[in-house]
C-alpha cells in the first residue's frame, strides 16, 4: 500500500441550515491511497460533509482543494468530472438493465455523431477487464440484468461503477449496510483494492469493527466537528465508541 | 431426459425475464391464427390478410409511440386526439383550402409535433402527471378537431397523393426484392455482429439460434410476400410501417438516446445522476409520439377516405396502449420493444378480424380483447416480481 499526496482537503468547513450548525470547522484531508473511516451518531454531520465534497451542496465557508488546486463545484456533475466519485446507499442502479449498460450509463463509449451506434464491444470489453482487475469473480456473467443480482453484487457493480470515470476519490455512504456476512467481507476487500489502486477513499459506516478492519485512518465527527482523527492500528472499539459519544476528549 | 427438460425450462426463464421477449405475443399469435383458421379457412387467405394490414397500420403507428411513451414511464392520453386532429387540419388545408399534400402535410406533423412539446413541457416543467396533462389535451384537441371541421363536419378526400397512401401496392417482384433486401439487412447485421464480437474477443452468440432466426424471419417475410401476392400485393403502406418501425427500433435498442429511455424507465433518480438530461429526453418522446400519432392518422384517413369529428375518437387511444401492453411492453416503464406495437396490433386486429369473419358483434370482440389485455398485464405484472431475486 503506497499512501500518497493530498488529493482532496477541506479545510474550515462550516455549514448550517436554519439555526442547526451542522458542520463547523471541518478540517479533513484524504491521501491517495488511503481508507478513511467517517463515523459518528445520527445527526453528527456525515452525510452533510460528504455532500459537500460532492459537490451536492456548497458549503457556508471553507474551502475545497482538489489536487492542491482550490475548486468549487456547482453541482454533482461537476464534482464527478473533477474525479470524485460517490456511492450512495441506494446504488442508483437500473434493474431493467445489464451490468455493462449500467457501468456506461451516461457515458456509453460511441463515435460522437448522434443516433450512430453504442460500441457494445469496447463497452464489454472494457468491463471485463475492470472486474479482473477488481478481481470480482463472482459477476461471471455481465449481459445479465443488474435486477437478478444479489445485494452483494449490486453493490460491487455500483463500485465499479464509480472506477469507469477514472477518480481519484471515492466515497461510499454505508456500503455494506444492507449486506450478509460473506458479501459484507467481499466488499471490504473491494474497498481495500481501490486504496490499493491509488485512490483516496472516504466511507461511512456505523459498524465500528469494519471500520477498524478496512480502514487507515478513523475520523469521527460528534455534533458537526471533527473531535477525533486516529490512526486506526493504534486504537481500540472503545477509543472509537467513547469519541462518537463523546465520553472521552481525544484533542 | 430430465437434462433437455432442464435446458428448455432455463430457456423460457431467460426468454421470460429478458428485457423484451417476443415468446408470449408470439404464442398468443400462433393460437390466435390456429383457433381462427380452423374455424374460418378465410381467415389466413391474402385477401383478409391485405384487409387486415390496411386496417391496423394506423393503430400499430400511433401504438409505436405509446411503447416509447411506456417505456420512459409515462403515458400519453391525447394520442388517438391528436392522430384525428392533425389528419382533419392536413385534410382540410388540402382539400377544402387547395393546400399542396406536402405542404399540409407538414402543417398537420408540425402541429402534432407542437402538441407533444406542450404536453413534455407540463409534465416536466411543472412536475405533472402525464395522465392528467395528457387528458386535459385530449380534451382541448378534441374541442379544436371540431373547429377545424366546423363548417362542414365531414371532409370527403378526392383522389390524390393522400388518398393513394393506402391504395399504393408493390409489383409482385418488388415485394419479393423488398422481403429478400429485409432478410439481407437482418442477416448482415448478426454477421457484423459476429464479427465484432470475435475481433474483440468477446463471448460469441450461438451460431444454431442465429440461424433459425434468420430462417424464420425469411420464412415470415417470404410467405407473407407470398400470401399478399395471390391478392393485390403488399402494400405501400405496410412497407412503411416496417420501415418506420425498424428505424425506431435501432434509436432504441443500439443508439444513446435509446439506453437514455430505458434508464428512465427503470430508474429516473439514477438517470438523473449520471447526467442524464431527462427533461429533454422526456419530452422529445413526447414529441416523437405525436409526430407517430399524426402520421398514424394521416394513413387512417387515407383508408377512409375521408376525416370527420370521429376521427381518432372511439377506441383507438385504448387500443393503441392495449396493443403497447399486449405486445410485452410494461406499464411499469423500463422495458419493451418497438416491435411490441406491431405484434400487439396483430393480436388486436387477428381477435377483431377473426370475429368479424366469424359474424361475432363488436360487443363481444370487445369482451375478449379486454381480456386479452388483462392477462398480458398480468404476465407483465408476475413476471416483474417472479424473476427478481435479491439479497
Amino acid at each position: 500500500m503506497t499512501v500518497g499526496k493530498k488529493v482532496l482537503e477541506l479545510n474550515n468547513i462550516d455549514k448550517t441550515f436554519g439555526a442547526v450548525n451542522a458542520l463547523s470547522g471541518i478540517q479533513l484531508s484524504v491521501l491517495a491511497g488511503e481508507v478513511i473511516a467517517l463515523v459518528g451518531d445520527n445527526g453528527a454531520g456525515k452525510s452533510t460533509l460528504v455532500k459537500i465534497a460532492a459537490g451536492v451542496i456548497p458549503p457556508d465557508q471553507g474551502n475545497i482543494l482538489f489536487d492542491g488546486e482550490p475548486v468549487v463545484f456547482r453541482g454533482p456533475m461537476e464534482a464527478t468530472r473533477a474525479g470524485i466519485a460517490v456511492i450512495y446507499q441506494d446504488l442508483a442502479l437500473c434493474d431493467n438493465l445489464s451490468v455493462v449498460s449500467n457501468l456506461f450509463l451516461g457515458r456509453e463509449i460511441q463515435n460522437g455523431i448522434p443516433l450512430s451506434p453504442l460500441n457494445e464491444e469496447a463497452m464489454e470489453s472494457k468491463v471485463l477487464e475492470l472486474l479482473k482487475e477488481l478481481n470480482v469473480g463472482q459477476i461471471r456473467e455481465i449481459d445479465i440484468k443488474v435486477g437478478n443480482l444479489s445485494g452483494g453484487q449490486r453493490q460491487t457493480i455500483a463500485i465499479a461503477r464509480s472506477l469507469i470515470g477514472e477518480p481519484k476519490v471515492v466515497l461510499l455512504d454505508e456500503p455494506t449496510a444492507a449486506l450478509g456476512v460473506a458479501q459484507k467481507v467481499e466488499v471490504l476487500k473491494l474497498i481495500r483494492r481501490l486504496a490499493d489502486r491509488g485512490i483516496g477513499v472516504l466511507v461511512i459506516s456505523h459498524n465500528i469493527s469494519e471500520v477498524l478492519e478496512v480502514s487507515d485512518r478513523v475520523v469521527v465527527l460528534r455534533l458537526g466537528k471533527v473531535v477525533a482523527n486516529f490512526e486506526t492500528k493504534k486504537i481500540t472499539s472503545d477509543d472509537v465508541v467513547a469519541a462518537i459519544t463523546g465520553s472521552k476528549s481525544f484533542n | 431426459m430430465q437434462k433437455q427438460g432442464q435446458v428448455v425450462k432455463l430457456w423460457f426463464r431467460s426468454q421470460l425475464t429478458a428485457d423484451f421477449s417476443v415468446l408470449p405475443v408470439g404464442i398468443s399469435l400462433l393460437l390466435l391464427s390456429i383457433i381462427f383458421q380452423t374455424l374460418n379457412s378465410r381467415f389466413l387467405s391474402g385477401e383478409n390478410l391485405a384487409n387486415l394490414i390496411s386496417q391496423n397500420v394506423p393503430l400499430a403507428l400511433i401504438a409505436t409511440g405509446s411503447v416509447l411513451m411506456l417505456l420512459i414511464g409515462e403515458i400519453d392520453l391525447s394520442v388517438g386526439v391528436v392522430s384525428g386532429l392533425a389528419a382533419s387540419i392536413i385534410i382540410s388545408l388540402n382539400v377544402s383550402n387547395g393546400w399542396s399534400p406536402a405542404s399540409s402535410i407538414a402543417i398537420g406533423v408540425a402541429v402534432a409535433a407542437a402538441i407533444g412539446l406542450s404536453n413534455g413541457f407540463f409534465v416536466t416543467k411543472f412536475g405533472l402527471p402525464s395522465f392528467v396533462v395528457t387528458l386535459a389535451g385530449l380534451l382541448t384537441w378534441q374541442g379544436v378537431q371540431f373547429t377545424v371541421l366546423r363548417s362542414s363536419g365531414t371532409i370527403n378526400i378526392p383522389d390524390g397523393f393522400i388518398s393513394s397512401l393506402m391504395s399504393t401496392y408493390l409489383s409482385p417482384s418488388l415485394g419479393y426484392y423488398c422481403a429478400l433486401i429485409a432478410i439481407f439487412i437482418y442477416s448482415l447485421s448478426i454477421f457484423n455482429n459476429f464479427r465484432k464480437r470475435k475481433k474483440a474477443g468477446l463471448k460469441l452468440k450461438s451460431v444454431r439460434g442465429s440461424i433459425i432466426k434468420i430462417l424464420l424471419l425469411a420464412f415470415i417475410a417470404l410467405g407473407l410476400v407470398r400470401l399478399l401476392n395471390s391478392n393485390r400485393g403488399v402494400s405501400g403502406a405496410l412497407v412503411f410501417l416496417l420501415i418506420v418501425v425498424s428505424i425506431i427500433d435501432y434509436i432504441t435498442r443500439r443508439t444513446r438516446f435509446g439506453r437514455n429511455l430505458f434508464a428512465i424507465g427503470g430508474n429516473l433518480e439514477a438517470a438523473s445522476r449520471v447526467g442524464i438530461n431527462v427533461k429533454r429526453v422526456k419530452v422529445a418522446v413526447f414529441i416523437m409520439g405525436a409526430i407517430l400519432a399524426a402520421t398514424g392518422g394521416i394513413f387512417a384517413s387515407s383508408r377512409l377516405l375521408a376525416v370527420s369529428t370521429q376521427s381518432g375518437g372511439s377506441d383507438l387511444l385504448l387500443n393503441a396502449i392495449a396493443a403497447a401492453v399486449i405486445g410485452g411492453t410494461s406499464l411499469f416503464g423500463g422495458r419493451g420493444s418497438v416491435w411490441a406495437a406491431v405484434l400487439g396490433t396483430l393480436v388486436i386486429g387477428f381477435i377483431s378480424n377473426g370475429m368479424d369473419l366469424m359474424n361475432f358483434g363488436s360487443e363481444t370482440k370487445l369482451i375478449v380483447t379486454g381480456l386479452v389485455l388483462l392477462a398480458a398485464v398480468s404476465v407483465d405484472s408476475v413476471l416483474r416480481s417472479k424473476y427478481r431475486k435479491r439479497g
